[in-house]
């Protein structure tokens, strides 16, 4: 099967769903989400180890090709996407919002860029994708997001120029690159037998657009501004896949091309990813608002992820692939927990809630379960990849596994600290009605897959593996 | 050749058609016989050769250039004259008067590109120029024009007299008028010729920056801009602006024994100079007229770049830019134009709450910012793009870093005038009704602006 399909059906679904009219846009979304996931299942069925690849000569001069490329890893990180994108519609569904027409038809187009990202081996097509991704969501933060219009317009606008300046930054070193061996291609670049200066400039422009969006401490300021302010969807679309764009990224493109400025660099890199994990943890606890607390929760679960793929072990990078996608699916149910209450209390206070737990006995349990997730209990899916995370940067140095450990119990810590104030506690007087069932289904396949991955997660690293190592033997050599 | 003479001919078939009483059919001829010319431009281009020519005196030299240039210019001119009715409709009874001097207007832009003689070059330039002050101070009763047209004229004829200067210097070292002869003759003298061919050249390049608006040669551009009428200074911004670069890049060609390291140095300063202004200066504009006045200053500084190129295909790129940054240029000015319309001034209101009151509008105007911003699947990407690679092979990295910092810059107004549109309110909430000639201009021009962006081929596949 060719693999250009997934992104053609993205993307007529886009524009059918905008076409369609606002009363029709979810339900034409979500049966296009819906064929996205069954081709890129079947795309892993037809998998056998060696990849797919697609190409045709976009631009003569200079030359850029359309190809996509489809290896283990590419493919995890598509399945993450479309599997989780029927999910994000499922939050979304009951809720009507103006517009929907256009909602809906950007969070088609946004997911029709990230698998773009995903797929390309094209250095100058993988740019288009990664920052036509940035146009979508720009607008469902502006349009549909919380709070006063012009705090949002702010916060937008400066999430925009914050990663825009970083992406161009990438342009600037893909632009040398291609000078250097003239050549787009993804294993030309590979190949592109740099000095250690050069590798450096470019180490570190990759580094400054990728730590902005996944993002790396100190360039995380925008994000808890961001989460906070976004709608629902944009909110998932932003933490559970934007900032695995961002990871995969590093992966495919910044180690491999840039190997010694990696090794050179390690150290301050690692550094700042596990001052992100333990800062973010330690400021999760100081927030009163629902959203921002899981903003900074998140932050210290990618800089875990960040960690695991500047350790430069295999263990490290299998960690991090297992845990951006425990993170993709633990994050949206977090985020949905957040939301059903907020859509029931009409407050994101942490301290006007409490009480739930009489009420909604089936809520108080699917969000324990996302929480037990979050905070890495063994057999959760967090828990398989934290712990290889650990492995692999114990090869590196102890003294990176002792402190990133630390964030296991600041993260217990904050998160049941935060589930007592919010679901224990005296009944009050508002109703909280339970989970209805477009809400119980998002949280019974979010627990489905975080407890199945959780028990028995060889598949992902089996899938994983040969992609991994061959970016190990680039990155090692 | 032929494309020059058709023009021309039809400039004065416009006051015929005046002189006839047949203003009715005007706009509708001039558009159909303009879409002749493209048409016989483009058949031109891909046989090779002008269906007309003679090179008696080798005035005019139609090169594959020109005619990729010409193609451009034409397609502007079609859209602007296609506005008119709509923007003229107070003063329809001068409607030949405004289209003819714009028909008169490109015939000066063609001949500009396709020069064989330094004399040549210098009636383009003077029919250009007039034609647009002419244009500038179109709008006597309103007093902003009639400075506009002043401003425009006295400094643009001082601009003029150095060109002249500077021509006559270049003759006063080579002897001869023609660029065949100049390119031969200074490529093979190099340092031995006399100084003034180095002056003269300075004087040419001085004066067509002032043409393009580049930093420091800009201070007349944002008044004139807002001054004159709207479609005045869309005209100005697209046509007129891309026909100077576009000469100005085939001086430096032909003159190219002039490009001393100290010129190059000086180029790649004003280039940053313009980014750097433009792009500074546009962030606080209230006037939508002054912000694409600023911004089009700091793309000049992106396509000047384009002087400075080695490489094979620095035509097409400056083409692909021009290109790039007029089309979206057009349908942004289409677009304040039709939400300006009975307001008397072009302020940032105007665009309050434009995405409710016409989401078609508020979608075309984004886009064209979104381009002119540089964000793929957009042309204005693209033409950025191919600058760079062309300064990174060049080897002036220093300018690729200020274009990267001032394309930051520029996301601040583009994106904040693009956000007014949906997070302010307006003070109607009505549907906004406007003219359809705007909407269809407008949707043209950004439809082939993305077409440009999916397949750039379509410029950089041509051998320029």
């Amino acid at each position: 099967m060719n693999i250009a399909i997934i992104l053609i059906i993205l993307l007529v679904g886009a524009i059918l769903t905008y076409l369609s009219g606002n009363r029709w846009a979810p339900k034409v979304a979500m049966l296009f989400a819906i064929i996205t996931a069954i081709f890129s299942i079947a795309l892993l069925l037809e998998y056998h180890n060696t990849g797919t690849s697609f190409s045709v000569q976009w631009i003569n001069n200079p030359s850029v090709m359309f190809s996509l490329k489809a290896d283990g890893l590419s493919l995890i990180m598509v399945l993450l996407t479309s599997v989780l994108l029927p999910i994000i519609l499922l939050t979304a569904v009951s809720h009507t919002v103006p517009y929907e027409k256009l909602l809906y038809s950007l969070i088609l187009f946004m997911a029709f860029a990230m698998t773009g990202v995903f797929l390309s081996s094209d250095a100058l097509l993988y740019y288009v994708f990664w920052e036509l991704s940035l146009i979508p969501i720009y607008f469902i933060v502006v349009l549909w997001g919380n709070g006063s219009m012009s705090k949002r317009r702010r916060s937008a606008l400066t999430f925009f120029i914050y990663t825009f300046a970083g992406s161009l930054f990438m342009l600037g070193a893909i632009i040398y690159l291609y000078t250097k061996t003239g050549s787009f291609q993804l294993y030309d670049l590979y190949n592109a037998n740099l000095s250690d200066t050069e590798q450096l400039w470019i180490f570190l422009a990759f580094f400054f657009a990728y730590a902005i969006k996944i993002p790396i401490f100190p360039f995380h300021t925008w994000q808890a501004n961001v989460y906070q302010k976004a709608p629902l969807v944009g909110t998932l679309l932003l933490g559970a896949l934007m900032s695995k764009m961002a990871l995969y990224s590093a992966l495919r493109w910044q180690l491999p091309i840039a190997p010694h400025a990696a090794h050179s660099m390690q150290t301050v890199v690692l550094t700042l990813s596990i001052i992100g994990v333990i800062y973010g943890s330690i400021v999760a606890l100081k927030q009163d608002n629902l959203k921002r607390f899981f903003a900074y929760a998140s932050l210290a679960h990618v800089g875990f992820i960040a960690a695991g793929i500047y350790a430069l072990t295999l263990d490290g990078l299998q960690g991090a692939v297992l845990l951006m996608v425990a993170h993709g699916f633990g994050i949206v149910g977090l985020f949905f927990g957040s939301e059903v209450i907020y859509r029931r209390f009409n407050t994101p206070l942490i301290s006007q809630m409490g009480g739930i737990k009489g009420q909604a006995p089936k809520f108080t349990i699917a969000f324990f379960l996302m929480i037990m997730a979050s905070i890495t209990i063994p057999l959760s899916f967090n828990f398989v990849g934290e712990l290889t995370i650990m492995y692999g940067l114990y090869q590196v140095s102890i003294w990176y596994t002792i402190l990133i450990g630390t964030s296991m119990f600041l993260g217990a810590f904050f998160m049941l600290h935060m589930y007592q104030l919010v679901m224990l506690g005296e009944v009050r007087k508002k109703p909280f009605a339970d989970l209805t069932v477009n809400e119980g289904i998002v949280f019974i396949l979010l627990t489905a897959v975080l407890l199945f991955f959780g028990l028995y997660s060889k598949p992902i690293v089996d899938l994983a593996s040969p992609s991994l190592q061959e970016i190990l033997m680039y990155v090692n050599r | 050749m032929s494309t020059l003479i058709a023009v021309s001919g039809l400039g004065i078939v416009c006051l015929l058609l005046e002189i006839l009483n047949l203003r009715k059919i005007l706009v509708p001829v001039t558009l159909l016989l303009l879409a002749g010319i493209l048409g016989m431009t483009i058949a031109e281009f891909y046989l090779g050769e002008s269906f007309f020519y003679r090179d008696d005196y080798n005035m005019i030299v139609s090169t594959s250039y020109s005619r990729g240039f010409s193609i451009l210019f034409i397609i502007l001119a079609t859209f602007v004259i296609a506005m008119s009715p709509e923007f003229y409709k107070d003063k329809i009874e001068r409607i030949a008067d405004y289209v003819s001097l714009k028909v008169f207007l490109l015939s000066g832009a063609i001949a500009m590109v396709s020069f064989g003689n330094l004399s040549m070059f210098f009636i383009g330039i003077e029919v250009l120029s007039i034609g647009a002050y002419v244009l500038a101070a179109s709008n006597p009763g309103r007093i902003s024009s009639n400075e506009a047209g002043m401003k425009y004229f006295i400094m643009g004829a001082f601009a003029s007299s150095f060109i002249l200067f500077g021509i006559a210097l270049v003759y006063g070292a080579i002897g001869s008028f023609d660029i065949a002869i100049i390119a031969e003759v200074s490529k093979a003298e190099g340092a031995n010729l006399p100084i003034w061919f180095n002056m003269g050249f300075i004087m040419i390049l001085v004066g067509l920056l002032f043409k393009a608006s580049v930093v420091p040669f800009h201070f007349w551009a944002p008044d004139v801009y807002e001054g004159s009428p709207t479609l005045v200074t869309t005209l100005m911004s697209t046509l007129v602006k891309v026909a100077a670069i576009a000469t100005l890049y085939k001086v430096v060609v032909i003159m190219g024994a002039a490009m001393t390291p100290a010129v190059q140095i000086s180029i790649v300063v004003f280039s940053i100079l313009s980014l750097t202004v433009g792009n500074i200066t546009a962030l606080n504009q209230k006037s939508l007229k002054r912000m694409m006045a600023y911004s089009g200053i700091s793309h000049a500084g992106f396509m000047m770049m384009d002087l400075l190129s080695t490489s094979s295909d620095a035509a097409n790129s400056l083409l692909y830019y021009a290109a790039a940054y007029s089309l979206a240029g057009i349908a942004g000015f289409a677009v304040i134009m039709a939400v300006s319309e009975g307001k008397g001034h072009e302020n940032v209101e105007n665009l309050y709450g434009l995405a409710r009151r016409n989401p078609l509008l508020a979608g075309i105007l984004t886009c064209a910012l979104v381009s002119l911003g540089g964000i793929p699947i957009f042309a204005g990407f693209f033409a950025k793009l191919f600058m760079f690679t062309q300064m990174v092979d060049a080897g002036y990295l220093i300018l690729v870093v200020f274009g990267i910092i001032n394309s930051i810059i520029a996301i601040f107004y583009y994106f904040g005038t693009a956000n007014v549109m949906f997070t302010k309110e307006s003070v109607s909430e009505s549907t906004l009704k406007v003219p359809v000639r705007y909407v269809l201009v407008a949707s043209i021009a950004i439809i082939l602006n993305i077409i440009l962006g999916i397949y750039p081929s379509l410029i950089m596949g041509l051998s320029l």
